[in-house]
């Protein structure tokens, strides 16, 4: 029996010598200690959100305990593994796009989208206007004088003759 | 003697005024503009569906997975209560309703149907279980039969006749068993 145990260790030495030199060291097996999800990851999903039932109230502010539950349910779906967009997904489906702070780009939710910069341009289209026409009375002063007429003659052989005296 | 129209003139009336076309477009688009304003106000001035019209129609889910649609629910009175988990009226009229539930369930010909508006699945089957509710309940997924509703808030409860007509609108909780009962018995007259 304990030439079998000698000839046991030095086959388990030879495969860890072997398996030293080869590079590869062995390793264990680990135990499953996923990170606790902080307050700070939710809260950077949870403020994507808006609470479904108060009016204009981001849900990582909200201090009502229906904005808690949902918190916690963001936890809940960090701790399985979801991601941000699983998870805003997720409150879209159950309680419609108006979680979102940010509207999907579809149906009439284009004309957010569209109408600012458009009104922009429109406005600025109508200073371009404004300018234009604003420069016209000055284009006006600097075209050609009108021709003498007698009254200037006079006008200026007055001058003359007073600087004369 | 006829006076001869100059040749200014003849000019003058020939000429065919400018169409502004952006002009056209910017306005059209201020119309349609005022016009989406217009119904979106009108339907968020419309409060919630009244007694005489049609229940609009919905089909529900429920948490354990069955599906309830209310047109094929037509011969039935169906009595939609709106609740949540986090919401104490509702607790008020929890029990009034399971027990009004219990009372109507073995008529066949009544279908009480919970519609959980705007909450986490956990706390609502806690809810469920804590009052002991029996009668089929599910979320309002998308909050897509509360809009059709126009609810304006939890508890509320909307009672169909057996022709789909909706017959009776509660928006706060009931106060009592005879309060449901009263609600509902004048639509079962006649059986």
């Amino acid at each position: 029996m304990k030439a079998v145990s000698f000839i046991n260790t030095v086959l388990i030495s030879l495969v860890y010598l072997s398996l030293f030199y080869l590079g590869v060291s062995p390793t264990y097996a680990q135990s499953p200690t996923p990170q606790p999800i902080t307050d700070d990851q939710v809260n950077a999903i949870a403020k994507q959100m808006y609470c479904p039932v108060c009016e204009n109230v981001p849900l990582d502010v909200c201090p009502t305990q229906a904005c808690a539950e949902w918190r916690d349910l963001i936890r809940d779906k960090l701790t399985m593994g979801w991601n941000d967009d699983q998870i805003k997904k997720y409150f879209v489906d159950q309680y419609g796009d108006r979680v979102l702070a940010t509207p999907p780009t579809r149906g009439l939710n284009w004309l957010i989208y569209i109408i600012p910069p458009l009104t922009f341009l429109a406005g600025m289209f109508i200073l371009f206007r404004a300018f234009q026409a604003w420069r016209k009375p000055g284009s006006q002063a600097a075209a050609p004088p009108a021709q003498k007429t007698p009254d200037d003659d006079y006008a200026q052989r007055l001058e003359e003759e007073l600087k004369k005296l | 003697m006829s006076a001869q129209p100059s040749e200014n003139t003849l000019i003058a009336s020939t000429r065919r005024p400018r169409i502004r076309w952006e002009w056209i477009f910017v306005w059209i688009a201020v119309l349609a503009l005022l016009l989406l304003l217009f119904f979106g106000l009108r339907r968020a001035q419309q409060g919630p569906v009244g007694i005489g019209q049609r229940a609009p129609d919905f089909i529900l889910t429920t948490f354990d997975g069955q599906q309830y649609n209310l047109s094929e629910l037509k011969g039935k009175v169906v009595l939609v209560n709106f609740w949540a988990s986090w919401c104490k009226p509702c607790e008020q009229e929890a029990a009034d309703l399971e027990a009004a539930w219990r009372f109507y369930r073995p008529r066949q010909d009544v279908v009480f149907l919970g519609v959980d508006w705007t909450d986490t699945e956990k706390k609502a089957l806690q809810y469920l279980e804590r009052f002991g509710i029996t009668y089929p309940n599910g979320p309002d997924l998308g909050t897509r039969i509360s809009q059709a509703y126009r609810t304006t808030g939890v508890p509320e409860t909307y009672i169909i006749d057996r022709n789909g007509i909706l017959a009776y609108v509660k928006l706060s909780p009931f106060l009592s068993l005879d309060e449901i009962k009263a609600a509902i018995d004048p639509l079962l007259a006649g059986d």
